[in-house]
């Protein structure tokens, strides 16, 4: 879905002044921000459609299907549920790896708070529609004006979108049937490939997918459902530790560092 | 009623997690290890998550009409295609796949 490249540069510039008027580049008109937020709202809101017909197809109910787009909201999380609740995996090892999964998003939280510099009593409906695509449309915003146009209205947008097109393709589910003979049960896994795809930049991304497959499928005949996926986030910190050891932190994946300690300001 | 106990859980856990970002204060997480971990932790769950959704049959390993609709996906991801298109090929190759056979 969303990729946030090349917004890191621009955000470092403009997080430099504190009132929201950047110090280079000048003030993006309100209609274009309004334009990018669209775009993005309206292209992966429709893919909704592809998770209520995958939850519906999976078992779950038109209620639950619902319920996990207004309160859960975050895509890769919902597939990552109903998928591991389908394999029969019990509630509390399907809820952990959807929330790992969910993570990601306390840490694009971390830099749109400064960018956004929300209110207090806001903050907690904001939190919300701190997501991929939101985030990837704020960041490169050059004001706090354009920041705040492009986070509430891409969210705005996505919410709306993603929860009305959750419920038809649940609705459309129950019509088609059975929805593994219209090939609709290889969706989810597209989806995760689609998103996994951006993130392979370098040698320490490839090896760590590659690691996280083996892990997941070498356990997969052994352990109950739902535990294999969890096995396999141990790639992550298993790769880090390794690539720590093999190299001084500091040569390796220099760009990489550079991009997030910019970020991170 | 367990299927509620997992949406109730992950509504909860995804939401707090949102909102620890909006109120820490800035600074809290950015250890140069946390952030790389945060960065890696999706990389490992994505991919193990596409592995056993397109080669898993409950506790079997099979390769099915999936592995052919994954690939048409990978495929339209190299040739840089939107998002739909990419899951569209899969959800379009896989039935056809199972057409066929």
């Amino acid at each position: 879905m969303p990729e946030q490249t090349a917004s890191s540069e621009r955000l470092g510039e403009t997080s430099e002044t504190a009132d929201g008027i950047p110090a280079v580049g000048e003030a993006k008109p309100d209609a274009a921000v309004i334009r990018d937020a669209l775009g993005v709202g309206i292209a992966v809101g429709l893919s909704g459609f592809a998770f209520g017909v995958t939850s519906a197809g999976s078992g779950l109910s038109l209620l639950q299907t619902c319920a996990l787009s207004l309160l859960v909201f975050t895509g890769a999380s919902q597939f990552a549920l109903v998928g591991a609740l389908a394999a029969g995996g019990n509630p509390y090892t399907a809820a952990a790896g959807a929330f790992f999964l969910g993570v990601r998003n306390a840490f694009y939280g971390l830099r749109l708070s400064q960018l956004l510099a929300l209110p207090r009593a806001v903050r907690p409906l904001a939190a919300h529609w701190v997501i991929d695509e939101t985030t990837a449309v704020t960041l490169p915003q050059p004001t706090r004006r354009a920041a705040r146009i492009g986070f509430t209205v891409t969210g705005l947008t996505l919410y709306v979108l993603w929860n009305l097109t959750t419920l038809l393709g649940a609705l459309g589910a129950e019509a088609l049937g059975d929805t593994d003979a219209w090939g609709l049960d290889a969706a989810s896994p597209a989806v995760f490939l689609a998103l996994l795809a951006p993130m392979l930049k370098s040698t320490t991304e490839r090896i760590t997918a590659a690691l996280a497959v083996l892990l997941v499928l070498g356990a997969l005949p052994m352990l109950p459902a739902g535990v294999p996926v969890l096995l396999a986030a141990l790639a992550a910190p298993a790769v880090l530790f390794l690539m720590g050891r093999r190299k001084a932190p500091a040569s390796e994946r220099p760009a990489k560092d550079a991009t997030t300690a910019e970020d991170a300001r | 009623m367990n299927v509620w106990i997992a949406i109730a859980l992950t509504a909860v856990g995804c939401y707090l997690a949102k909102l620890l970002g909006l109120l820490v204060p800035a600074g809290a997480l950015e250890r140069p290890l946390v952030q790389r971990l945060a960065a890696l932790l999706p990389v490992a769950l994505l991919a193990a998550l596409t592995a056993q959704q397109t080669f898993g049959n409950g506790q079997q390993l099979v390769l099915d009409a999936r592995g052919a609709g994954l690939a048409a996906a990978a495929l339209a991801l190299v040739l840089r295609a939107p998002f739909l298109v990419v899951v569209g090929a899969a959800v379009v190759v896989t039935a056809g796949v199972r057409a066929l056979g």
